[in-house]
This record gives C-alpha cells, structure tokens and sequence, in this order.
C-alpha cells in the first residue's frame, strides 16, 4: 500500500527517484551497522555494572521508525548526557524509559534483570523519575501540596495532615538546599523555582533514576548553575542521572558519558575526554550532506519582506523569545531559519504574521510600503501567509471538509454578494486540490480524517489561495511522511520560482541547507549568524546554533 | 494482493453504511420516536389514523415547543462556536414582560412593542458575547451572569407582578385580550397553523440558510472546530461571537413576544428552565456541544424529538414526573451515541 503509492510520487517526481533511493539506501548500510568501527570500548570496571539496560531499543509511529535499536545504560551515581540533533530520537527513547510507549521493540533491564516497562507505574516501580521539558505540577496548588500530590499524609479521620505535608516538604527541600516556602502556590514561583520543585517531588518517592528532558531550555542562565549544584548532589548520593541537552557547554560540565544518537541509531558512547566537542558534533550530524533534496535556483529579486528590530517578549518568563531580529527577504528567496529548540525561531515567524498581538514589537515592509502588523487578519491582508509548526492546534479545522479547510482564508472575495455558493468555492478549490495532489476519499471529506501530510497540503492550498508575497513556513514538514516532504520541497522551489519570498523554519538540518539560499541562525532569541549557500554546512549551522567554535 | 482489495471494498463499503448511518442519525431517531408514537397512540374515534399521526396532533406538537425550538434556533449559533448561552429562559422572560407592559399598560402600538422586546433580547445577548470576547470569561458564566440579570430586569419592569390587562389601575389595556395576541395564536384563514408555529419555521429555515450559506456561517464553524486556526485564517473571532450571542439574544426576545402571545400575559417568570430545554434539543439533534460540529436542520430534529416524546407520554397521560425522567434518559443517550461515533 505504502510503496506502490511511493512509486505513484517517484513517477510524478522523476527527479526524485533516484536520489530518495540512493537515500534509503544509504540509510539502511547506516543502521544495520551503527558504527561499529568508530565506536569507543567502554571502559568496564567491576563497581558500575549498568544498572538499566536498554538493548536494542526500536520504536515506530505508525510506518515511521523513530528508534532502530539504541542502546543506553544508566549508572548510580553517574550522569549520562544524551545528545542528538532535533528528530535524533531522544525524547522516544526517553518515553520508552517512563513507559509511556508499551509497544517498544528490545529489551530493558533493571540490575540485571528483564523488565517490560508497560506502563509509566512499571517505570515509577523501578524508581524512574522523568522530568519532563513541560513540568507537571499543578499552578494554583501549594509546593507542599504538589510534591505529595496524590500521596498526602494523613492524620486523625483520614483528613490530610497538613502541617505534617508542609514539615515533610521543608525537610526534603532542605535536604536538597533548595529555599522555597512549601506554602507557596507554584504558580507564584519562576520557572527555575518549578523545576526544583518538580525535581523535589520525583525524589520524595524512592528514586534511583531521574531523567531530565533538556531541563535548562526555559531557565535564565543564572539559575542554570543552580541546578547543576542540585544535580552534582544527587549524583553524589548515588543517583543515576540521564540528561539531555542540546547545550554544548552544560554537556560537558555535568556528564560522566555522553551517548549520541542519530536518526534513531546510536552512533556511540564515550567520555567527555574521549570525545571533544568537534568530535562530537560530527557524531550528530554524521559526514555525508545529502543530495536527496531539489536545489533551488532562485534570482533573488526586490526585497518583499524586511524585518526590524523584531522582539517578542514572554510575560511568563519575563525574558525576550525574540530579541531585536532584523532581516530582508527579496522576491524569489528562500530564507532558512535555523536554531535549537527555544532560540525562537519559530517565534520569529508567529510575530511577523501579528499571532501575538502587542506581546511582539519591531516594524515590517512588505513590498517596500511600512505595514503595521498587530494581528494575523491585517497579515493577510498585506499580502503575508503563515503555516503554523502547530498543524493540529492552530491549522486546520478538524471537523471541516478538506474544501472548506483550503477556502477558510479566502472567503471574502467568494463571497458575492452575501451568499457563499458552492460553486464558487469548487472553483477555488478544485485546482489547488488537485495542482497540490491533495490524497483524500473526496475534497469533502472532514480533513481530520486525512494524513498529516494531507493536512498540511490542504493547509498550504489555504494560503496560495490567497496569492501572498511573503509566505512563512513554520516546520512545514514536521510530522508528516517522505512522499508529503518531497512534495512540499518541490512546491517551494516553484513558489520561490514564482516570485514568492520565502521563510521557513526546520528542525531538519538537510532540509534548510537543501532548500535555503540563506541561512539565519539564531540563539537565544538573537541572530547568531547568516551564511549564505555557499558557506552554509552542517557543522558551521549545528557550530552557530550552539554558540561554540569547534575549530578553534 | 487480491485478498487485500476485497477486505478494501468491504471496508469502504462499513465505512459508507457507517457514515450514512452516522449522517442520517438523527432522521433515524426520528423515524423510531414516531414509530413509537403510532404503536402507543390512543385509540382515535374519528378516523382510522392513531391519534398521534393526525394534523391536530402534529400541529399541536409545533405550536406547542415554537419558542423552545425559536430558542434552539439562537442557541445552535452559540453552541457552534464552542460556546453556551444559559441567560436565553431570562431573556425571554424579560422580552415578554416588555412586551406585555408596552402594549397592555402604555397601549404602545405593537409596531413599536415589538421590535423593542426583540431589541432588548438583542441588547442582552450582545452584552453576552460582548463579556466573552474581550475578557475571555467563560460563556457558562457570562451568560449565567446574564441569566440572573435579565430575571431581575423583568421584575424590575413589572413591578413583579404577571402585566395583564386590568392588573394595575393606570394600564391603559384594562380588559380583553388585546387583538394582537389573539391573531399570533389562532389559526391563519384557510390554514390551519398559527402565526407563532410559522414564525418558528420561518426563523429556522432562514437561520438554517444563513449558517450554510454564508461567510458568517462558516466562521461560527471555524470558531467551534479550532478558534486558533480561524484566527491565523484572519477572522475576526470577537466580532462573530458577539454577532452569535447577539442573534441568539435577539432569538430569545422573539420567543418572548411569542409566550406573551400565547400566555396573553407578560410573566416575569417566563421562560425559567427553557434554556435547558433549548440545549436539549440542540444535543439530541447531535449538534457537539464541543463546536464546530452541527447544523441547523439537526436542530429541528431535536427539538422534534423532545415535542413528539412530550406529546405520546402526554397522550397516554403519563404523569409530568414520568416525563421528565423520560426526557433525562434521552438526552444522556443522545450524548451517548454522539461519544461513541467520535471515538
């Protein structure tokens, strides 16, 4: 079923074939052998015998394998960090760890014995505590109350014992130097404040795992080292520690080993001495640049997008998302804009279409005349279009048919003069359906029903509708399947083609490289670098998005 | 290969019984609840049909639940984008009071009554939406705001007292019915429908219209399905809610003057409770409560449903207490079934 409609795109697409298959394949040769050569013996000495085990793990959404057998272990009292570009696989690796993924393939063990993690309770068992980027507390309920949620101490009638919860809260926050009042609601605390309360309430229960998903991406950098000191006591009381981060310099102050992953394969374990960040940064992006995307061969024209002096800042965190970003994009461009997870590039995007109101400052040109852009309706209406990297909760509308999905931004001008006729809709519709292969039972069909990548097509057919000059992608390709992507690629390369300017965010390195005349780096909310196609590579992207030099 | 496509076809097949059974459901329901009409219809001694399919008791049915399904009508728009309207029982109560006192105390020309108790309706809902949009409150509670807000501006005009002629000394209107009133509720010359039953028709049908075919429609379904998305897509959310629960205000003062009608009377009690019923309708029908999901047509069905169910428990006299446990049991199973075809 998958592969005849994959030859259906390859006959469509003859300029694919060939690269996609040589992709493939040269994925496959990759991870049937995970580099084996290349991989650095572990030093085993008696004491640290791995105390979880995971072996050949492999995951898959759906006909998408995410994970093809990665192996980790975890020590007491030893902090492993595990890195990967966005997509590597970490964060399944780490779910299939809480258990929140049943149906993984491999095996785990606990201090040498088999364990099936069916459930996040199996995993809590073992004494695996995850904390995740998005924390789980609870805001209008006391740091006491959070920690033992669901686990109160009672007293006299079974009535919870309060003064007892908040002594026992004091203690254990004390123990861990932390000094917060456990009266206080959470969400009264700052974000770092949460974390350590977060961290509290996975310890309170008997762990001897605790596992933190990029824990310092929302943290200030002063608080950073807060939580490093809190981890340093852990690891010392015998904690087994697996952090994840994309930051170089906290990578190599907290970790005992660094295990590195790649497209769902392990490419190695090794020592921070073994392995030095320019080693390490090769491990992630891998040597080869693929030469399975289009190459875009734009003649930039007159600029249709300029940007200046752009801030978002976030109330919550009182800190700029985006901070003072000025760019030009010229007709017929495609502008990549890369960074890690919050340096704010998605953000980027959201401001320019006016998605965040007042919250965003800075002033636009489209097309050379000043626009001011307060909300996505005056966006649209200077010629700017904005796929959203949220397709499922601020793109399409589920319920609605695939027509009324694609027609939804256009309605005024199908409207003549109060009434909206089907006819007119068709007409709209119908061609951009079928120029954009929209795969569904029928254009009437409610687009929840379709796949992600049918979803984003029709979403995209939303907006040419329109015919904007600036269209900004945000993600365009998250989610969705290979045959979708190309597709995608291909319709930028001919919107670029057509004098459209293009911006678009990926967590995909290839796909920037591949598709972007220029590369922006950001970090941290600021612009880091531009490079131009020429100079564009992985390593100096990955280099600039870090904010580390790997030469020197 | 071969094998694969038959299963195909089969389940094409399952999935086009299902989606018609799913799209048609309503109609269904409908078709059983009358079905269950006939079978438990007392005897007629007039004529051969059960008594419950005469043109009497069909009439009786539409006349009877015109302000409930006038009331479903507006509601439906609210219930669309996601949102609820509990004031629209105080708001008719309101309306009809209004009504009253203008044309039976101070002898207002009915021209003048009625558009300013549908007004008024109008004014109360708009206030509604006007709460939701900019200040984000939860409609359940504006519009609870509301619901006690528009009883207490009945009494207030009232006096609290039922406005009927002869209740004050200084109303101008001091005995009869004023004509009015009578024309709304008795039959037209050679049809024999009411005025108030064909304004319920006419108010659905056209609202029915405006929902499918208009730009307003399809962003109260935009609203409803993603309010994010329909704001990307540059429309204009607060401006549309407030147009929904303005229209279901407006709605509400429109079944005012119709109860007023009907009661000959302005109660400042009016209504209480109606808007439970209004919601009832607008669920059994399988409009989502969610949004997004739903029409108008659904609606009708709904509200068919209720009447007819009303109708053969009160034609084989069961007693209110019966009826109301009935009418409990329907609406959970109209939300179960609507559960179980979105899982």
């Amino acid at each position: 079923m998958e592969r005849s409609i994959g030859r259906g795109m390859c006959r469509a697409l003859p300029e694919f074939t060939s690269k996609m298959l040589s992709f493939s394949a040269w994925l496959d040769t990759r991870t049937q052998r995970p580099y084996a050569n290349r991989e650095p013996r572990q030093q085993s000495r008696g004491d640290d015998v791995p105390q979880i085990l995971m072996k050949g793990i492999r995951k898959s959404f759906g006909e998408v394998s995410v994970l093809h057998g990665v192996d980790l272990e975890l020590r007491a009292g030893n902090t492993l960090a595990l890195v990967g570009e966005n997509g590597a696989g970490k964060s399944t690796l780490i779910k299939v760890l809480a258990g929140v993924y049943p149906d993984y393939g491999g095996e785990i063990e606990l201090d040498g014995k088999p364990l099936r993690m069916d459930s996040p309770r199996t995993s809590e068992n073992a004494g695996v505590a995850v904390i995740f980027q998005e924390l789980s507390l609870v805001p209008p309920m006391t740091v006491a109350e959070n920690i033992f949620l669901g686990r109160e101490p009672f007293g006299r009638l079974r009535l919870v014992n309060r003064g007892k919860m908040a002594a026992e809260a004091e203690r254990l926050l004390g123990e861990l130097g932390i000094h917060i009042s456990p009266e206080k609601p959470v969400e009264l605390l700052s974000m770092a404040e949460r974390q350590m309360v977060e961290i509290a309430k996975a310890l309170s229960r008997k762990v001897r795992f605790l596992i933190m998903d990029e824990p310092t991406s929302t943290l200030p950098e002063e608080d950073v080292e807060r939580l490093f000191t809190l981890m340093d006591k852990l690891r010392v009381s015998g904690v087994g520690l697996l952090y994840v981060s994309h930051k170089l310099e906290e990578i190599y102050r907290v970790a005992d080993r660094i295990t590195v992953l790649r497209d769902g394969a392990l490419v190695g374990t090794a020592t921070p001495q073994e392995l030095p960040p320019a080693m390490m940064i090769k491990w992630m992006v891998g040597r080869e640049i693929d030469q399975f995307l289009p190459k875009h061969q734009g003649v930039p024209g007159e600029p249709v997008l300029s940007v200046r002096n752009m801030r978002l800042h976030d109330p919550v965190a009182d800190r700029y998302l985006v901070d003072d970003v000025s760019f030009t994009v010229k007709a017929g461009e495609i502008v990549g804009l890369a960074g890690l997870r919050g340096a704010g590039n998605n953000e980027v995007l959201g401001a320019i279409f006016g998605r965040y109101g007042n919250r965003a400052s800075g002033a636009l040109e489209i097309c050379g005349r000043a626009v001011a852009i307060s909300a996505p309706r005056a966006a649209l209406e200077a010629g700017i279009a904005y796929l959203s990297n949220d397709r499922k909760e601020a793109g399409i509308v589920p319920p609605m048919s695939v027509l009324h999905n694609m027609t939804l931004g256009s309605l005024k001008a199908l409207t003549r003069p109060v009434i909206l006729t089907r006819r007119r809709e068709m007409e709209a519709g119908r061609e951009l359906y079928e120029q954009l292969s929209v795969r569904a039972p029928s254009i009437d069909t409610p687009v929840e029903n379709l796949s992600g990548g049918n979803q984003q097509k029709a979403l995209l057919g939303r907006w040419l509708m329109r015919k904007p000059r600036v269209l900004l992608l945000d993600e365009p390709t998250r989610g969705i399947d290979v045959g979708a992507k190309a597709e995608i690629y291909r319709l930028m390369n001919e919107l670029a083609e057509q004098g459209l300017g293009i911006v678009f965010t990926s967590t995909e390195l290839q796909e920037l490289l591949a598709l972007s005349d220029r590369i922006l780096v950001m970090h941290r909310g600021k612009l880091s670098r531009e490079l131009s196609r020429e100079e564009a590579t992985q390593e100096n992207v990955t280099e600039a998005a870090m904010q580390v030099s790997t030469t020197g | 290969m071969k094998e694969g496509s038959a299963e195909k076809e089969r389940n094409a097949l399952a999935a086009r019984v299902k989606s018609w059974t799913d799209r048609y459901r309503g109609v269904l329901a409908l078709v059983a609840v009358v079905l269950l009409g006939c079978i438990f219809s007392p005897e007629n001694y007039r004529s051969d049909w059960p008594l419950f399919l005469t043109l009497d008791t069909q009439l009786d049915v539409l006349f009877e639940y015109s302000e409930v399904g006038i009331l479903a009508t507006g509601m439906t728009l609210v219930i669309l984008t996601g949102g609820i309207d509990l004031s629209v029982g105080s708001v008719l109560g309101m309306s009809a009071t209004l009504f009253s006192l203008m044309v039976v105390a101070y002898g207002l020309p009915v021209a003048v009554a009625l558009p300013a108790a549908v007004l008024a309706g109008a004014v109360a809902g708009c206030l509604c939406g006007g709460l939701i949009a900019k200040t984000k409150m939860q409609p359940f509670v504006a519009t609870l705001a509301m619901m006690a807000a528009a009883r207490g501006m009945a009494k207030l005009i009232s006096g609290g007292i039922k406005v009927q002629p002869g209740a004050r000394e200084w109303y101008a209107v001091q005995s009869g019915t004023p004509a009015f009133f009578e024309t709304m509720t008795s039959a037209l010359p050679g049809i024999p429908v009411q005025p108030v039953t064909l304004l319920f028709v006419f108010t659905l049908v056209f609202m029915w219209l405006v929902v499918k075919y208009t730009r307003f429609g399809r962003h109260l379904y935009a609203i409803g399905g993603s309010e994010e998305a329909a704001r990307l897509s540059g429309i204009r959310i607060g401006l549309t809610k407030v147009a929904a629960y303005g229209l279901c205000g407006l709605f509400a003062g429109l079944a005012g003057v119709c109860n007023a009608s009907r009661m000959t009377l302005g109660d400042p009690e009016a209504g209480s409770t109606y808007e439970l019923d209004a919601i009832a309708a607008v669920v059994i029908g399988g409009t989502s409560l969610m949004g997004g999901r739903g029409n108008m047509l659904l609606t009708l069905l709904g509200t068919l449903i209720i009447g007819y169910i009303n109708k053969i428990l009160s034609l084989n006299a069961v007693p209110e207490h019966y009826r109301l446990l009935a009418k409990g049991a329907i609406i959970v199973a109209a939300v179960l079934i609507q559960q179980k075809r979105r899982d």
